[in-house]
């Protein structure tokens, strides 16, 4: 089956709800205290595995649809995209929030003492500037130079998964396992960009 | 894809594809393969439980487990370790830990470890002793006059509590068994039993953690007043997530150092390894003095998140203070060392 454009809405609620899913859940759990008697740090991580998650799926989304060869999924990218940042914005104020406790002062020392911070915190600014210029008109406006500064998804992909190696105190598998993913999706997009 | 816009042509929309972009079958099954190669095939069950719960579970309560069962001990309480600051409630000191034998995640070894069996125990005292000792589970709880202490507890990962622990002083135990003039250090070694803990058969669920976990002390430290074995908190016998039946508690060094379930203590005439540094040695030292002014190269000590009463905003930051407040007790032992080099 061929999705059409009368699909589209059914195809963005269903992305939604996927999308939204995870945060009901969380809340959900923490609520009910069925993720210990602190889950600041499950919070934190939780959010932003998120964060990787979605970017995975958006990265996955041109991919899929060539293959499919269903075409309309590529209008679900704006939308998916807007959840990456989402999941980051929630990341980063559950870290605020909840493990700094608002302390702004600690943020800025900690941003530049701890690098992973750092490269977290860069991964996060380049998600902004993709979030505020994805408005149709702004994209119009912008020419060749919003697909010039949207490739900056692609510097993303290759921050997010170092920020996570480096956070972690010893358990690696689950960072390794993403530095691979992100290495796998990135390599099916150096390939398309040599065969066109 | 380069969809260069040319005037008077009309463009093409962004979810138009040309024929020649359509990836070609054996092209993608190439793709497939070289991912099947990279073992990603096998993600689902590889991710640990906690990211499976995170994003992908639905509302997947876990099994009710039959919580371990705790008993109150008899007790006097110790006036000299005592603190104003409020403590932790027993809710999060039993379910916010890290005992990664039971994996890595804050509340996983509350979830792992209700089964554990602590009866029967041995803890074996040995090494430049003069006596030999081997300890049995009824032995640990009624050998000594048991006392409680409040003590903090500051982790490495920058967040805190104050725990009431009931147990009696390591130097206690230590002269029971005799230390030999020659022993210099002390070293402490958890259970090795992979049936039981999860987390030291599955490199996954242990976070590449050598076991069995391994710490140790200098003898002045290990003689210190403030040097405490602990049977119990909060009056009662200790959950297996907080180090049943037996743990180390050293107030004055990062949470790590405190270590659980102990089975051995041996003297020894050098410095023995210890589980942490061994797996980055430039992250912790074997010393792990809580130290303000030596930022871990991660992260800064500086600060520490004091988990106390009440929800999730409750928490409070507060200044970590050098020993962690008990630089009366020990700075003494500390003061021909570089403590910055000796981290």
């Amino acid at each position: 089956m061929r999705l059409t454009k009368k699909h589209l809405p059914w195809l963005k609620t269903i992305f939604h709800l996927i999308a939204l899913w995870p945060i009901v859940a969380l809340c959900y759990q923490v609520l009910n205290e069925k993720v210990g008697g602190e889950p600041v740090e499950y919070i934190i991580h939780y959010t932003g595995i998120g964060a990787l998650n979605t970017l995975l799926v958006v990265l996955l989304i041109s991919p899929v649809s060539k293959y499919f060869k269903q075409g309309l999924l590529m209008q679900t990218r704006r939308l998916v995209g807007l959840y990456v940042f989402a999941y980051a914005s929630l990341h980063i104020f559950a870290f605020v929030s909840l493990d700094l406790l608002f302390e702004w002062s600690l943020l800025f020392t900690e941003v530049f003492k701890r690098p992973y911070i750092l490269v977290g915190a860069l991964a996060y600014v380049i998600l902004a500037l993709l979030a505020i210029t994805s408005f149709s008109a702004l994209k119009r406006k912008m020419g060749k130079h919003w697909q010039q500064l949207h490739n900056g998804i692609y510097a993303v992909a290759l921050l997010a998964p170092i920020h996570f190696y480096w956070s972690v105190k010893s358990e690696i598998i689950e960072p390794s396992i993403y530095v691979g993913l992100m290495i796998a999706v990135l390599l099916l997009r150096l390939k398309k960009q040599r065969r066109v | 894809m380069t969809n260069k816009f040319i005037k008077g042509i009309a463009r093409k929309a962004t979810w138009q594809i040309k024929d020649n972009e359509v990836t070609p079958h054996e092209v993608f099954v190439q793709r497939r393969n070289i991912i099947k190669a990279l073992g990603l095939g096998a993600l689902g069950a590889s991710l640990p439980s906690t990211a499976q719960a995170g994003i992908f579970d639905l509302f997947n309560d876990k099994k009710t487990v039959t919580p371990f069962v705790t008993k109150p001990l008899e007790f006097s309480v110790n006036p000299s370790f005592t603190l104003d600051e409020a403590s932790t409630p027993y809710k999060k000191v039993t379910s916010h830990n890290n005992f990664y034998e039971f994996g890595t995640s804050k509340q996983d070894p509350v979830n792992n470890a209700q089964a554990f069996n602590v009866q029967p125990w041995q803890l074996v005292i040995d090494g430049l002793v003069d006596r030999p000792l081997t300890l049995d589970y009824d032995d640990l709880l009624k050998m000594f006059a048991l006392e409680e202490r409040t003590y903090r507890l500051r982790c490495v990962e920058a967040w805190s509590m104050v725990i009431p622990w009931t147990g009696f002083s390591l130097a206690t135990i230590l002269s029971k068994a005799g230390i030999k003039s020659s022993a210099t250090h002390v070293a402490f070694e958890t259970l090795y039993d992979p049936q039981q803990m999860p987390g030291q058969k599955s490199r996954r669920l242990g976070g590449g953690i050598h076991y069995p976990y391994v710490e140790g002390l200098t003898i002045g430290e290990a003689m210190n007043e403030l040097s405490f074995m602990s049977v119990g908190v909060y009056g009662k016998t200790l959950p297996p997530q907080n180090g049943a039946p037996i743990r180390l508690v050293v107030p004055w060094k990062y949470g790590f150092k405190s270590i659980k379930s102990v089975v051995r203590i041996t003297l020894t005439d050098r410095q023995p390894p210890t589980s942490w540094n061994q797996l980055a040695s430039n992250e912790y030292g074997f010393y792990a003095n809580v130290n303000p002014a030596v930022d871990h190269p991660r992260w800064s000590q500086a600060s520490e998140r004091r988990i106390g009463e009440g929800g999730l905003f409750s928490a409070k930051r507060i200044a970590t203070l050098p020993f962690n407040g008990y630089g009366e007790q020990v700075a003494s032992l500390y003061k021909d060392l570089n403590l910055t080099k000796f981290f």
